[in-house]
């Protein structure tokens, strides 16, 4: 069988084996970086922070079903950095004294709503976004009802907790 | 499918000619005797490809300032997936690249490939080591840990001490002798915007004037038929390349880069020690003592460097073998022993560090406990409990989680249930714990402690640490002083003491205390050298309450 012709296969293997080599290890090294990248990149970090409870408020100071702002200093996780900032909740005490309180931006593009007295309605000044007062859209491009904190009454105190955002309870 | 691709790729090349330069570059022709010695070039470059990706990666999460830095960098590594290894691949990567540019430039040095015409293409090869130095030299400062911040205060020195030019060079570098804000900017300004488009441009370069005159013969090259590069040359760099990046890939995952104690202008017993491959320099600086300094740190470096610059033209004999360049050779021997000599001797006479380091680069939680809960740990370990308990890992043992808090009651019931714990929990299969009740006062309080979120990071105890709160509950050293906001305030407060005392004096003082401080109350303590050393090395770990965690 070693006639003329098995020289020139056994360099078009040889070739194919080296071609097929150098591809593979490309595609290897390649994996083994772009992989931990994204995971790097793309995972949230590791919490490592308990939620914390803050007080904002005496309950009994507000009147009901009456929508109030409240502002109160928490701490933000923002990566390496820890910042005290102000931030706002709109609060509503219920006849029956319960709490509800929302975040302060609107769900659609996170511009600050307020609440108008005269039509009983939150407005967004953005797009005209309105919300009634149990957080539902009654109009506009809001695509989800307001989002709303944790509470916890503790005497006359007003506790709140973590902003219950849906995409981040997942 | 593939017609279709062979008609696209003919029409990319009629506009922009892809193909023909790619298929130009690798259809290259190089003499018959090439092979494994010329990896090295291309190994290098690998190299600087992964520390410029890793080196993007690491900057999209790093805050560039001495005030941020230090955080961010913990950030990365104790908070992000894969951020640990990341900076391992841009940390060993660098050592690796100036391992193989050096033994790149052996090669060439070896087999006298710099000889005409291809004198440019390695003076320009000598400018690309520089600027691996620089990369290793400005990325050092870069963590603005304790080893950070105090070798490159000696480096400013040095490139200070340079004569005439050594206060031009100060300024340069970003102020008077001080290492701040300003040199933090420059270097990181050097390492990220100035360094890697010169390298990049140096490069370039350097593979034209290697294309421009061929890879360099040997002898009787002449006389056998010339090969192409690819794919048989472009294999071999491959292999060369997949060996170079298991070997990075595997320090990356298995050595764990240390990240010391943020750094500290005001530590007075920190040791500075440059990277490994700058301690021949290091070690070279003592050899010349007083006003001859300037010899080791100046002179030298400056003519080795003009030397190798000037290498094509100091030998200029006919092209040999490169068994037969026996000057050669001995030339690398001489450097080899020369820089394997002055590193083992710097090696030799590092001496040990004071305090026990603690790793900043995995969480240390455990920094804030009670000496109790320490001790907790301490006994946590002795009795293995993590046989049959798993902690917050997720595995399933014998026994519950011990990081739910579903499980956790109180000390008392706890303290019950160690010592028998069939009577609080019939049917279990846990044996008693052969403890005093002061000892599992302390298991329960470490106990009580544990969440899932902070399981690992309380694990990173190292055993000095847990070793000398059981010292330090033992001989009740709570009775009179406070750790952690933890004891009482009849003596002073132990966190910080490192700042405040050296480890001969607080030791001394253990001993003799009415002699060091005089009408001071403690008694003395008469301890084992073992005891003592864990108890002070678990005191000096204890940072002072206002400063970084």
């Amino acid at each position: 069988m070693d006639g003329p012709t098995a020289p020139a296969t056994d360099g078009i293997t040889r070739r194919n084996f080296y071609v097929g080599a150098i591809y593979g290890i490309g595609a290897l090294i390649a994996a083994a970086l772009g992989i931990p990248a994204a995971v790097y990149l793309l995972l949230p970090p590791k919490i490592r922070q308990a939620d914390q409870w803050i007080e904002i408020g005496d309950v009994t100071s507000l009147s009901p079903d009456s929508p109030t702002e409240m502002t109160f200093r928490h701490n933000r996780v923002d990566g390496w950095k820890v910042t005290s900032e102000n931030t706002a909740a709109w609060v509503i005490k219920h006849a029956d004294n319960s709490v509800t309180a929302f975040g302060p931006q609107c769900t659609h593009l996170g511009c600050a709503y307020h609440w108008d007295d005269t039509k009983s309605e939150f407005i967004c000044p953005c797009h005209n976004s309105l919300f009634s007062i149990d957080g539902k859209v009654m109009a506009g491009p809001a695509p989800r009802p307001l989002d709303r904190y944790e509470t916890r009454i503790d005497g006359k105190k007003l506790l709140i907790g973590r902003l219950m955002v849906p995409e981040r309870q997942a | 499918m593939k017609r279709r691709w062979s008609s696209f790729s003919e029409w990319l090349d009629q506009r922009t000619g892809v193909q023909t330069a790619v298929r130009q570059f690798l259809y290259e022709e190089i003499p018959a005797s090439s092979g494994w010695h010329q990896i090295f070039g291309s190994v290098a470059m690998f190299l600087f490809l992964v520390q410029a990706f890793t080196g993007a990666l690491l900057a999209f999460n790093y805050a560039p300032t001495p005030g941020d830095a230090y955080n961010s960098v913990r950030y990365i590594l104790t908070e992000l997936t894969g951020g640990r290894l990341i900076r391992g691949l841009h940390h060993w990567g660098a050592s690796m690249m100036i391992v193989v540019v050096v033994l790149h430039m052996v090669q060439v040095f070896l087999w006298g490939a710099y000889k005409k015409p291809r004198e440019a293409t390695w003076m320009v090869g000598v400018v690309l080591l520089l600027v691996t130095l620089a990369y290793g030299l400005t990325g050092y400062l870069l963590p603005w840990d304790n080893r950070a911040y105090w070798g490159t205060v000696v480096t400013t020195r040095i490139a200070g001490s340079a004569p005439i030019v050594g206060p031009y060079l100060t300024r340069l570098l970003g102020g008077g002798g001080a290492v701040g804000v300003v040199t933090f900017a420059r270097f990181y300004g050097m390492h990220v915007l100035l360094l890697p488009p010169a390298t990049i441009l140096l490069i370039a370069l350097h593979v034209f004037l290697v294309r421009k005159h061929g890879v360099a013969p040997a002898p009787g090259d002449e006389l056998r038929s010339r090969e192409k590069f690819f794919p048989a040359q472009v294999f071999k760099d491959t292999v060369a390349i997949f060996a170079a990046f298991a070997i990075l890939y595997t320090l990356a995952l298995v050595a764990r880069v240390p990240l010391e104690q943020l750094a500290d202008p005001t530590d007075p017993s920190y040791v500075p020690r440059p990277e490994w491959y700058f301690l021949f320099l290091f070690q070279t600086l003592k050899l010349f003592p007083g006003p001859l300094e300037v010899v080791g740190s100046v002179v030298l470096p400056g003519l080795a460097v003009l030397t190798l610059i000037l290498v094509p033209f100091l030998d200029r004999g006919q092209l040999v073998k490169v068994t037969k360049r026996t000057f050669a050779i001995g030339v690398v021997v001489l450097a080899a022993i020369g820089w394997g000599g002055l590193t083992a001797r710097a090696v030799a006479t590092t001496p040990k560090p004071q305090v026990a380091e603690i790793d900043y680069s995995a969480p240390t939680d455990w920094l804030q406990l009670t000496p109790q809960e320490m001790a907790g740990i301490a006994y946590f370990r002795q009795e293995h409990c993590v046989s049959c308990h798993a902690v917050g890992d997720g595995s399933s043992k014998l026994g519950p989680d011990l990081t739910q808090n579903t499980i956790h009651k109180d000390a008392a019931w706890m303290i019950q249930h160690f010592k028998r714990p069939s009577a609080m929990r019939p049917g279990t299969a846990m044996p008693p714990i052969q403890l005093s009740d002061a000892q599992l006062n302390s298991l329960a309080a470490f106990l009580l402690k544990l969440t899932p979120a902070n399981a690992s990071a309380l694990g990173n105890a190292p055993d000095f640490a847990t070793a000398g709160a059981l010292v330090y509950q033992a001989s009740q050293c709570g009775s009179c002083h406070m750790v952690n906001g933890n004891g009482m305030k009849i003596g002073p407060p132990l966190n910080g003491l490192a700042q405040r005392r050296s480890r001969n004096w607080v030791e001394e003082h253990f001993v003799n205390p009415d002699a060091l401080s005089p009408g001071s109350i403690m008694p003395p303590y008469s301890l084992s050298a073992k005891d003592m050393a864990n108890l002070t090395a678990y005191l000096f770990s204890l940072r002072d309450t206002g400063a970084s965690q």
